[in-house]
């Protein structure tokens, strides 16, 4: 650990219990392939674990699968075979890596995945929609897209009594309705709803705790790395959303943040530059695209990654126990909602971080494969470029396709970058220091004057 | 508003009346609009693929079809990144280059990159821009409850540009408008299908492309006039296979490619501006028409890859469509980075293949000026249908 603190068992620990949750998920889902047990595929921006926790569906997360792919520089071989069982170069490399992997029976790195009975998605990205329909065709099995309206203009977000966020709620809350019908149809198990306030109590107490780490790493030095730690902390806030071990590791982790800030225990980098990281991380390269800030310096303090892929949980939603399934409604259509703001209209948010998070520059990382969190993404610059006097850096990459991905080429562009930075401080250093010698000066005259 | 944007038509034989067509789609002053503007009209832009344009049309709002243009993008490639379709960037650069203007615009979640349009355009412009949820989830009963009240927040949001309430009367008015238009474009698909001898595919095209760029009514007057010249033409059929073509339902491919597929085949039937052709069916005039209007768009619709409705499989729909034209072949086609289309064809080529019905695959994009490589293939592919 940075500043010479001592290693204590709580230091850490979210990281190796994260690790531990990780593959014990994985682990129960290699057995449930391995016993042809049903399951649900879901995705990270509205997975409705609450609702399929109820009916005991092991939940399927695709786009986790398909990054720890890349990840563990496997991908290209299934977007290969995807791409010659038809699919195009210029598409979603998630969606190609899960092809893939149906193909061969779900044959994945880390284990079996088993066949899904039941698809649920949302349309926060409209890949979603495709990619089930994919499943669809192959397996001839149930597919539930719960139709999530967005924000509808800039700042136009409208709340609890707005007669259009009823008619959004009212929209949401019937489709719930009809989720759970196909769910005991699907499983022959009668819903409990019981088990659904046992499941929402557990995701209150991640969306508490979520929030609560988020908003800890205002903390100088910062307490962990959005990019690398924060993709940990992702993982567990969708693959134990709604379950005990979920709530129980987001108050771990509220408790072991509080330990190192109350002791300014930092990340591993000797913190010069405090960034923010917009968009997807680059997986197939991911912990060198990571040095690659670290090395001069830089650490992700945040990212809208840990928004947007957490389906909005950031925000610290909790559900009312004693209405359940309006509720949930409400706080999946905000939640979700939020979501895709963070992907379309981050501009209002970064210029709030900027000041909140001690920033030095804005990272954003476009990617060929989602046009989702990339297609508004420099117009967005443009707009907090326009509104702050911000240092920005644009890298075009992938998050699944090392064909796409310059290491070298993005390296000199970070260099770049830093050394502008650097340069930008000892500007204001010395801005400053000729603003004290002033400031001497002028007091120093007074003093004359006034002998 | 009563004003007259496209008279260059009236009194001229069918080849000159096409060829006024064709130049007023070719012109990308967008003549209609400027003279609507300089009559005092007020214009809503709206991006592909469908558009509940009856409702601007009620507030006496002139509604333009956004869906890009082969034009070079200065302005907005500043505001993009490169892993985009064309559709997106030179539909933003027609606005920021001042070529059309607006009062309002409404994008939809139609796909990843468009629905990112409302925000960029809001940055962009003064005006205001917003989304049209229209629901992703056709089958949930509660989805057309929902849209009713949708269209009547946008309705909300058009009356605050038209500075007026739109009544009920107005929208039913409008609907008869679009009814007629409804009925002459499916008028004008029925010839393609029966006699496409006597009306090329890009001749058609260019007929229905206008509908997004002026009055209802004037289209509707342009449609009643050459609907029976084209009947009447002499035209001999010829030894053409009849295809159907797909991938035309968001980014446009350019008007020398469907002529240059035209030369070579008969095209009987396409999702080319499929917005403009969505509903299939009346909207009954009774009742509450939002609700009409919205039942429509999900119960008399037709189908497109942007739209998720498990009573609509894409490849069976396609499948339908070369059965009812009685087609001998496809060609599916995508927009260069168009996801949903790129995926699309993939579900249809399995299906083609399945059903042992020849297909052609190909790319485009709306800036493309060859197309000698495209016609050699083309060509082959078509000899191997009639020769073998």
């Amino acid at each position: 650990m940075s500043n010479g603190q001592p290693q204590d068992g709580i230091v850490g620990r979210g990281n190796r219990e994260g690790a531990d949750l990780f593959r014990q998920w994985f682990s129960e889902l290699n057995r449930t392939a391995e016993q042809g047990g049903p399951s649900a595929y879901v995705f990270v921006m509205g997975s409705m674990c609450e609702i399929l926790r109820t009916f005991d569906l092991p939940v399927v997360f695709p786009e986790i699968n398909s990054l720890q792919m890349a990840v563990r520089r496997v991908a290209h071989e299934y977007l290969n075979q995807a791409e010659d069982y038809g699919y195009s170069p210029d598409i979603c490399g998630y969606v190609k890596a899960d092809v893939a992997v149906q193909l061969r029976g779900g044959e994945h790195p880390m284990g079996r995945i088993p066949k899904p009975s039941i698809a649920v998605l949302t349309n926060a990205c409209n890949t979603y929609i495709k990619w089930a329909e994919i499943w669809e065709r192959m397996y001839h099995i149930p597919v539930f897209t719960l139709d999530i309206p967005g924000t509808r203009a800039a700042g136009k977000q409208t709340w609890k009594g707005d007669p259009d966020f009823e008619n959004d709620r009212r929209y949401v809350q019937a489709q719930i309705s009809e989720l759970i019908t196909l769910c005991e149809r699907v499983t022959g198990t009668r819903f409990d709803i019981d088990r659904l306030r046992e499941a929402m109590r557990y995701a209150n107490e991640m969306s508490r705790g979520w929030k609560k780490v988020l908003e800890f790493n205002k903390s100088r030095p910062s307490l962990f790395n959005a990019l690398t730690d924060g993709t940990i902390y992702l993982g567990v806030a969708n693959s134990f959303r709604g379950a005990p071990e979920g709530g129980r590791y987001f108050t771990n982790l509220v408790d072991e943040m509080a330990f190192k800030a109350a002791r300014n225990i930092g990340t591993l980098t000797e913190e010069k530059y405090r960034l923010t990281f917009i968009g997807v991380p680059c997986y197939p390269i991911f912990r060198r695209f990571n040095e690659l800030f670290t090395e001069w310096g830089g650490t992700f303090v945040h990212s809208t990654y840990l928004w947007f892929a957490s389906g909005g949980t950031n925000l610290g939603f909790e559900y009312d126990l004693a209405r359940p399934l309006e509720s949930l409604a409400e706080g999946v259509l905000i939640s979700v909602r939020d979501a895709m703001d963070s992907m379309f209209y981050q501009d209002r948010a970064i210029l709030e971080m900027v000041d909140a998070f001690h920033l030095d520059g804005v990272v954003y990382h476009p990617i060929k494969s989602c046009r989702t969190t990339s297609t508004g993404m420099a117009d967005n610059r443009r707009s907090v470029m326009a509104a702050r006097d911000i240092p920005s850096l644009f890298i075009e990459s992938d998050m699944m396709d090392r064909r796409v991905v310059g290491e070298a080429q993005m390296k000199n562009r970070i260099d770049a970058f830093f050394e502008g930075l650097a340069s930008r401080k000892q500007q204001e250093a010395t801005a400053q220091g000729a603003g004290e010698f002033q400031g001497r000066e002028e007091r120093t005259n007074g003093l004359h004057r006034r002998s | 508003m009563n004003v007259r944007t496209f008279e260059a038509w009236r009194g001229k034989p069918l080849e000159e009346v096409l060829y006024e067509c064709r130049e007023l789609l070719e012109d990308m002053t967008f003549p209609t609009v400027r003279r609507w503007r300089e009559a005092g009209g007020k214009v809503i832009g709206h991006f592909q693929v469908y558009f509940p344009e009856e409702i601007v049309h009620a507030a006496g709002i002139l509604p333009f079809k956004v869906c890009g243009a082969p034009i070079e993008t200065i302005h907005a490639d500043s505001r993009f990144g490169s892993y985009l379709c064309s559709i997106l960037k030179t539909s933003l650069e027609l606005a920021l280059s001042k070529r059309v203007e607006f009062d309002m615009f409404v994008t939809h979640p139609i796909c990843d990159a468009a629905r990112n349009l409302g925000a960029v355009w809001g940055r962009n412009f003064p005006y205001p821009c917003q989304i049209l949820y229209l629901p992703q989830n056709a089958n949930s009963p509660a989805a057309v409850t929902y849209l009713r009240n949708e269209y009547a927040r946008l309705q909300r949001s058009i009356e605050s540009i038209a500075g007026r309430p739109v009544k009920e009367d107005d929208l039913r008015r409008s609907l008869a408008v679009y009814n007629r238009n409804r009925t002459l474009l499916r008028q004008l698909y029925a010839l393609k299908r029966t006699t496409p001898w006597l009306v090329s595919a890009d001749e058609a095209y260019v007929l229905v492309a206008l509908g997004g760029l002026m009055p209802p009514e004037e289209h509707n007057e342009l449609l009643e006039a050459v609907l029976p010249e084209f009947a009447a033409r002499p035209n001999k059929k010829q030894d053409k296979i009849r295809v159907v073509f797909e991938g035309g339902f968001c980014e446009q491919p350019p008007l020398d490619l469907i002529r240059a597929i035209a030369r070579f085949c008969y095209v009987v039937d396409d999702d080319l501006l499929i917005g403009l052709r969505w509903i299939l069916k009346d909207v009954p005039l009774e009742g509450d028409p939002l609700f009409n209007l919205a039942l429509a768009y999900l119960e008399n619709s037709s189908y497109s890859p942007v739209q998720h409705d498990l009573r609509k499989p894409k490849e069976k729909m396609l499948m339908e469509r070369i059965r009812n034209s009685q087609a001998d072949a496809a060609i599916l086609t995508a927009a260069k980075m168009c996801e949903p289309g790129l995926e699309e064809q993939v579900a249809y080529l399995h299906a083609l293949d399945k059903a042992g019905i020849p297909y052609f695959i190909s790319e485009f994009e709306e800036k493309m000026t060859s197309f000698d490589h495209l016609e050699i293939q083309l060509e082959t592919f078509v000899e191997n249908i009639l020769f073998n």
